[in-house]
């Protein structure tokens, strides 16, 4: 691992966009490159955020830090560690070289997600630089802020679609005293029934996973309501590293083979009979499906109980994020319209309209 | 410098015959309930900043869907600004009517839809009151946890116009992280749906977007909310310090230890001896400040964390601490915060209620520049600050009866979040901007940050005819308040002519 580096490099990504808008040519940004497969194909001049890098501040007693785009998330990670802090939507990686500006712009969350909130949850304020060629500063570094529109939260998820983040402050939280993995033995059903069921208690379950035959659940707390939980839900020892292979996608599940697909679902969906294997997160409220099924079907399926699905099969279909009903898509259009007038900014990477 | 809407710098408005519309929407909504007289539109002519008044063109008071959609389309054509309202309560003045504008009150659409506790979310109408969700969950063991001041009366169609807080932010997040789903009407009378049942959903995040947007976007008209399981238990410990410092410190110290408390609210000597004339909560009258702080979840972690947070504040210096010891006491302790604005009322005729946020490392000299302020104006200040997310509410005393108060509080206010401004924090933490703090969101952003949320708005609404005037102040607006503000001889906005 490299030692830390503190550049600011804004000037000369700046100088890229106002060629690129002077040009009238298109951008593809990336960071690590980790989140590359991701999306829809875009062509474009590369740009490279990683030379903008670097913790800009952290007062771990604000329970804020703020770092540039192109910092290793890595060594975010480390840096709230070392406070004894986190990042509670536990943001994958997918790859070492993955970036603090990626990890906003995939706006990807973590086992934790239904519990803690998502990446945008914790995103109180960003730098920018817009389709206007202009670097501006939308929210700041305080937890309650309604001052104008929130631009900064709608960066979370965009995949750079909306302009160049420059810098990112997030709300982090202390680590919880007490972790303690756990497993179960129950088939999906079941185990959909008991989290529906838990869920309206306060217990302190921080992920809950189901690989087909198991049901894996994390507590997080003090040590008193993870002790009280443990006795009350029995089980048996679980490694907690089974929580970072599952967010990784490192578990065995995720090997090659059929097209992986993530589905989006109310939270109390029950089983979903689709064709192929099933890796429940989320407590039910995200689903990792391997199928040969066609688009169509996953999706038809998925979106008559309210959920959407993404296909992480590069390349399989063209639209991997579940097309938008038209005046959506309309409204879609507009906004990137104002925002990128020129679209310069990873042109067609979320939708090819946008 | 007034906040009423003034064409000449807030740009003009299309002037409409008032009683060929009213003729027009009539024979088109025949059942729709309009209010057109001068004595019927009185009542609603302020919402909670009740300074400042406007008497609406016409109140619009549906209870069906399909009445909103034709009315947004009738006023799209006509091209009628149309100012939306749920309760009335917002305290910046983001539900103030226009006198060229159709006021369009949500208030009838009251409707708990669904509770749905194996999913633990409520879909419920716009003009459902905050607290009547926790009230229709409660028999599930389940609450709806954003609780602004005003939750007795404020509907939940403003909170997510608002992005609405209270005092348990820290914790349990503003309104944004509580939504799954709002479905609104746009500007030419479209449905659209925002977010989904699920936690997430394709798409930019126009959930987030239209969150705290204060009606300048769509009117909303459906809400779907989160509701969380009760916490099994709630602790409340006071703290009383001999200094402000001290309890600021307190209130780092806390968070250093790892704890995040459900609230954590801090009051100055003014406003806690004001608190403790009104509500006999039994406050500490001599100590310059006090910290209230709750702990809640499970017995055993709030029992161990009351003894953490207990150690920490007698190390930060407290003079006092002490725990509620059963629920009436905790509920007499949170009384004198939840009336501390009506109790400052009681001290003075009249207050200016601010809302600035800064880091919370900032507040012993923020508390210090409003004191020389105050001290500069000669008015009173009484400061009450939601302290665990660094939200500040100074309550400006002021008699509007005496000739230049009411102008000498309001330039109060605004010095006060300027220097909000001034140390990394914002104008608005909970309020909105609203016609209030339009001229300060000059200070805020700068021309070309306003001008991307001018595109914003021009991507949903590119007539202007939703909220005109609110929220996002106008360049010309900011050139003429700028000109007033020479700070150290440079003019801010020096890009734009003045007029």
């Amino acid at each position: 691992m490299t030692a830390p580096q503190n550049v600011d490099a804004s000037v000369t990504l700046l100088e890229q966009v106002n060629r690129a808008l002077h040009r009238r040519t298109p951008l593809r940004i990336q960071g690590g490159n980790s989140k590359a497969g991701l999306g829809r194909p875009t062509a474009g001049e590369i740009l490279d955020t990683r030379a903008h890098r670097g913790i800009v501040s952290y007062d771990p007693t604000e329970l804020v830090i703020t770092a540039r785009a192109g910092t290793p998330l890595h060594e975010l990670h480390a840096a709230l560690d070392s406070a004894g802090q986190m990042l509670p939507c536990e943001p994958p990686s997918l790859g070492p070289e993955a970036t603090v500006g990626g990890m906003i712009a995939a706006g990807l969350s973590g086992p934790r997600r239904p519990w803690a909130g998502s990446v945008r949850d914790f995103v109180l304020g960003t730098r920018v630089i817009t389709g206007t060629g202009k670097h501006l500063r939308f929210g700041g570094e305080v937890m309650k802020n309604v001052a104008g529109y929130d631009l900064s939260r709608l960066l979370a998820g965009s995949f750079g679609c909306l302009g160049l983040l420059t810098e990112v402050s997030l709300k982090v939280l202390p680590k919880p005293r007490q972790c303690l993995s756990l497993t179960l033995e129950m088939d999906s059903a079941r185990a959909l029934a008991k989290l529906a069921e838990w869920g309206q208690q306060p217990l302190p379950i921080s992920a809950a996973s189901h690989d087909g035959q198991r049901l894996h659940l994390r507590l997080e707390g003090g040590a008193g309501s993870v002790a009280a939980a443990h006795e009350r839900l029995g089980g048996e020892a679980l490694a907690s590293s089974y929580w970072s292979d599952l967010n990784e996608q490192r578990l065995a599940f995720f090997a090659q083979g059929l097209p992986l697909w993530r589905l989006s679902l109310p939270t109390h969906t029950g089983p979903l009979d689709l064709p192929g294997e099933q890796l429940i997160d989320w407590a039910g409220a995200q689903r990792w499906l391997k199928s040969e099924a066609s688009a169509e079907q996953i999706r038809a399926q998925v979106q008559a109980v309210g959920g959407h699905a993404t296909c992480y099969r590069p390349g399989l279909v063209d639209s991997p994020f579940q097309p938008l009903a038209p005046t959506l898509l309309r409204y879609h259009r507009q906004l990137k319209a104002q925002l990128d007038p020129q679209g310069i900014f990873n042109p067609g990477r979320l939708y090819a309209e946008l | 410098m007034n906040i009423l809407y003034d064409e000449r710098v807030d740009g003009a408005l299309p002037t409409v015959d008032k009683v060929a519309l009213l003729k027009t929407l009539q024979a088109r909504l025949p059942d729709l309930e309009l209010l057109h007289q001068l004595e019927e539109l009185r009542p609603y002519e302020c919402d909670g900043l009740s300074a400042y008044r406007t008497t609406p063109m016409l109140v619009a008071l549906p209870r069906h869907l399909d009445q909103v959609q034709t009315l947004l389309q009738i006023c799209h054509e006509w091209r009628v600004p149309v100012v939306a309202r749920g309760a009335g309560t917002g305290l910046s003045g983001g539900a103030l009517p226009l006198e060229k504008g159709v006021l369009l009150v949500m208030a009838r659409f009251n409707a708990i839809v669904h509770i749905d506790p194996a999913a633990r979310t409520a879909r419920v109408q716009p003009g459902v009151r905050n607290l009547a969700i926790s009230q229709a969950a409660a028999p599930f063991g389940l609450y709806y946890a954003p609780d602004p001041s005003s939750q007795i009366a404020c509907s939940i169609g403003g909170n997510v116009a608002e992005n609405a807080g209270g005092v348990h932010c820290l914790k349990y997040g503003l309104t944004v992280h509580n939504l799954l789903q709002v479905q609104v009407l746009t500007v030419e009378g479209e449905r659209l749906t925002l977010g989904s049942e699920a936690l997430d959903s394709p798409g930019f995040d126009l959930l987030a977007l239209f969150t705290g947007s204060e009606g300048m976007l769509g009117v909303i008209t459906d809400v779907t909310v989160k509701l969380l399981p009760k916490p099994q238990i709630a602790k409340v410990l006071l703290a009383a310090f001999d200094s402000v410092e001290k309890a600021g410190a307190a209130v780092a110290n806390i968070i250093a230890a790892g704890i995040i408390p459900a609230g954590l609210e801090m009051m100055d000597n003014l406003a806690l001896r004001a608190a403790e004339d009104f509500i006999h909560a039994g406050y500490p009258v001599e100590a310059e400040a006090i910290l209230l702080c709750e702990l809640d979840g499970v017995e055993a972690d709030v029992h161990d964390d009351c003894e953490r947070v207990r150690a920490v504040l007698e190390r930060a210096g407290a003079t006092e601490v002490r725990q509620a010891r059963d629920e009436a006491e905790r509920v007499r302790f949170w009384a004198g915060r939840k009336n501390a604005f009506p109790a400052v009322g009681r001290l003075s005729p009249d207050y200016y209620c601010m809302d600035g946020t800064i880091p919370r490392r900032a507040l012993p000299g923020v508390l210090k520049g409003i004191a020389a302020l105050a001290a500069d104006y000669q008015l009173r200040v009484a400061n009450v600050f939601h302290a665990g997310d660094g939200n500040m509410h100074p309550l400006i005393l002021f008699d509007a009866n005496q000739p230049g108060e009411l102008d000498r509080a309001e330039a109060l206010g605004g010095k006060i979040l300027e220097l909000c401004v001034k140390v990394g924090g914002s104008i608005t933490g909970e309020h909105g901007v609203g016609r209030e703090k339009i001229n300060q969101m000059c200070a805020q952003f700068n021309s070309d940050e306003l001008t991307l949320f001018h595109a914003v708005k021009a991507a949903f609404d590119p007539g202007g005819l939703l909220n005109p005037g609110k929220n996002i102040p106008t360049l010309h607006r900011c050139a003429e308040f700028g000109a007033m503000h020479v700070h150290l001889g440079q003019l801010p906005f020096p890009e734009l002519e003045r007029f």
